[in-house]
């Protein structure tokens, strides 16, 4: 009999811990994937974030190394700067990249650092208990805004993939979705294209990949699924951002 | 042509921040990561210039301290010989990473040319940041290796054994300086360079999982018992080293009666002071401590039983004196002499603290009746 589908080599045999439901673990399949089918594994380093993606360590079968809440960007920059030779990535969520990391982040883009970033976008902080994240939706009702995102005391979700695509060393940007089998396909794409953007010595590449969190939203999966292409598409489109590549 | 026209030969004059950026080269060091702030901005330029001649070597000038020390951390991860420097503000931004470059026990030299605070402060030479650099500055218990040069040579010299140090240890090691040891020009013999090919193999490094397992590097201990371990294990290791370390010069301390105790730039002061109040007949030595972390307790606790009274001298309002407290428990009487805020004093006055110290600790033999007596008024009570 021949095996159509089995686990990535680039992923270590270990149950996730992410919470039913979660777009974590798609994510990491898709990376591994893409890692194996470059066939990159011997020579990529991975700098997984604080948020719930910090123990990513225990499931890339690549070398890992973590990095301080938001600092992913420059930890890979160092690594990179010292062994070009290395395949850099950093994997973090929307708190690590477009809060606390947002100047390690421009800077590494404007750069143009060869490394490439897996922004997974949920609209809020998970790990610590569903606070408001700087990509939570006006109204949303996080535990820090429990009467819904207000703009003009807390702030517009923040688009920090738009403003990466601004920065001249950023080669190329793409906002995708986990929510459907085509967007996992479209993220997959991506995946495989913003490494190979750093394969090619070209510049700083990102994924952003909208990805649901029902145990925070207070939803079911599918719901969550649902809200994910009702409600987060409008304020973040899925689309190219940037491809100079 | 002689050994010491040889040695002539060699000596070069620069200041100290060229000597530590000179001696980081010549010890291997191939990455340097910083950001700007007075008064060490000649260690980064120095570095800038000259890795721009070597196509191995990077330097990058980062967007703050705090991307300046996590790239610090990346490079180490990945093999390098790393290095970054700052003073006393920047240094406070580093703490984060300085925190999780100890936890996740990473060799780096970061080197702090302390000014004056707190806060903004100024810029002039100040040592108020020993606390931080000896005690923690970063969250979590660990310690830094602290070494403190007080001369262009021992700049030189230390900056080599620094990155021994960070290696052989897997531990960050500071080197602690002010902005007069970075600006001053000083004859130096420097150590032969080191090619960084030949340096032992680190069988830890993160440089792709060919041929082998792949890796992990980190400080997040989810299992509370895996956390006390490596706190422990932490610590055998702080023990090793303060067997292992602890260095410190003694001046004059023989015969000595009274010691002053500084370091770096304070005990340059202090040592002047030291050589006036001997040219009086006080019988005065200097003990200088050249590792602040590990601290040179047992050497300074063995002259506290020889001397009356130990000075403490330092440009804070007192930070050391509580371990040079801890050091003599109770042996001699220790006092404090400071002048904070980015003032330099003078041998002078540090010779007047030491002559005034003697006097009232030895009464003057006045011919013709005791000390004590005279026309001094004498308040009971």
């Amino acid at each position: 009999m021949k095996k159509v589908f089995a686990r990535p080599e680039s992923l270590k045999l270990t149950p996730f811990h992410y919470c039913p439901g979660c777009g974590h673990s798609i994510i990491h399949r898709l990376v591994s994937e893409v890692i194996d089918e470059l066939g990159i594994r011997e020579r990529t380093v991975g700098v997984p974030p604080a948020g719930c993606a910090v123990l990513a360590y225990n499931y890339f079968d690549v070398d890992m190394a973590e990095a301080p809440h938001g600092r992913a960007a420059a930890v890979a920059t160092g690594i990179k700067r010292v062994r070009p030779d290395l395949v850099a990535f950093s994997y973090q969520g929307d708190g690590d990249i477009a809060a606390i990391g947002t100047a390690e982040t421009i800077h590494a883009a404007n750069r143009g650092e060869r490394i490439t970033a897996i922004f997974v976008n949920n609209a809020v902080y998970g790990m610590t208990g569903g606070q408001m994240a700087p990509t939570t939706i006006s109204g949303q009702v996080t535990t820090t805004t429990p009467l819904g995102r207000a703009p003009l005391r807390d702030g517009y979700p923040l688009d920090l993939s738009e403003m990466l695509g601004i920065a001249a060393g950023s080669v190329y940007i793409e906002r995708t979705s986990v929510s459907s089998p085509k967007w996992i396909n479209k993220t997959k794409k991506a995946i495989r294209k913003a490494f190979m953007v750093q394969l090619e010595d070209r510049g700083f590449s990102l994924v952003e990949i909208l990805s649901p969190c029902p145990t925070n939203w207070k939803m079911t999966p599918v719901q969550s699924i649902r809200w994910v292409e009702e409600t987060m598409m409008t304020i973040f489109p899925p689309k190219v951002i940037k491809d100079v590549a | 042509m002689s050994e010491t026209k040889e040695k002539k030969k060699d000596k070069k004059l620069m200041r100290g921040s060229h000597v530590l950026g000179e001696a980081a080269i010549r010890a291997g060091c191939r990455a340097y990561f910083g950001y700007p702030i007075t008064p060490q901005n000649e260690l980064p330029e120095y570095m800038a210039e000259q890795f721009a001649q070597m196509p191995d070597a990077v330097f990058l000038q980062a967007e703050s301290e705090l991307a300046s020390i996590n790239m610090v951390m990346g490079a180490s991860i990945a093999g390098a010989r790393v290095m970054t420097s700052s003073s006393s503000p920047g240094i406070s931004l580093k703490q984060e990473g300085i925190s999780y470059i100890a936890g996740m026990e990473l060799p780096a030299v970061i080197v702090n040319m302390m000014r004056g605070g707190p806060g903004l402060g100024n810029i002039a030479p100040a040592q108020g940041d020993y606390f931080q650099a000896t005690k923690g500055g970063g969250h979590g218990d660990y310690r830094l290796i602290v070494l403190a040069p007080a001369y262009g040579q021992e700049i030189a010299d230390m900056t080599r054994q620094a990155f021994d140090l960070a290696d052989k240890y897997r531990n960050p090691v500071m080197i602690l300086g002010d902005g007069m040891l970075g600006q001053m020009m000083e004859p130096v013999v420097f150590p032969d360079p080191i090619d960084p090919a030949q340096l032992p193999a680190k069988p830890w490094t993160l440089t792709g999982c060919k041929g082998r397992p792949s890796r992990i590097i980190r400080s997040l201990w989810l299992d509370v018992n895996r956390e006390e371990e490596l706190n422990w294990r932490l610590v055998r290791k702080y023990e090793a080293i303060t067997a292992e370390v602890v260095d410190q010069e003694m001046y004059l301390a023989e015969d000595a009666e009274l010691i002053i105790v500084a370091y770096g730039t304070a005990a340059r002061i202090a040592k002047g002071g030291v050589q006036r109040a001997r040219a009086m007949g006080i019988k005065v030595g200097l003990f200088r401590p050249k590792t602040l972390w590990p601290y040179p307790s047992e050497p300074l606790a063995r002259l506290a039983d020889q001397v009356d009274e130990i000075i403490v001298f330092e440009m804070s309002t007192g930070q050391m004196v509580e371990d040079v407290r801890l050091a003599v428990e109770g042996r001699c009487r220790v006092s404090f002499y400071g002048r904070p805020g980015g003032v330099v004093a003078t041998p002078e006055e540090i010779s007047r603290v030491i002559s005034s110290t003697h006097h009232r600790a030895h009464p003057k033999k006045v011919a013709g009746g005791r000390a004590s007596g005279g026309s001094r008024l004498t308040v009971v009570g």
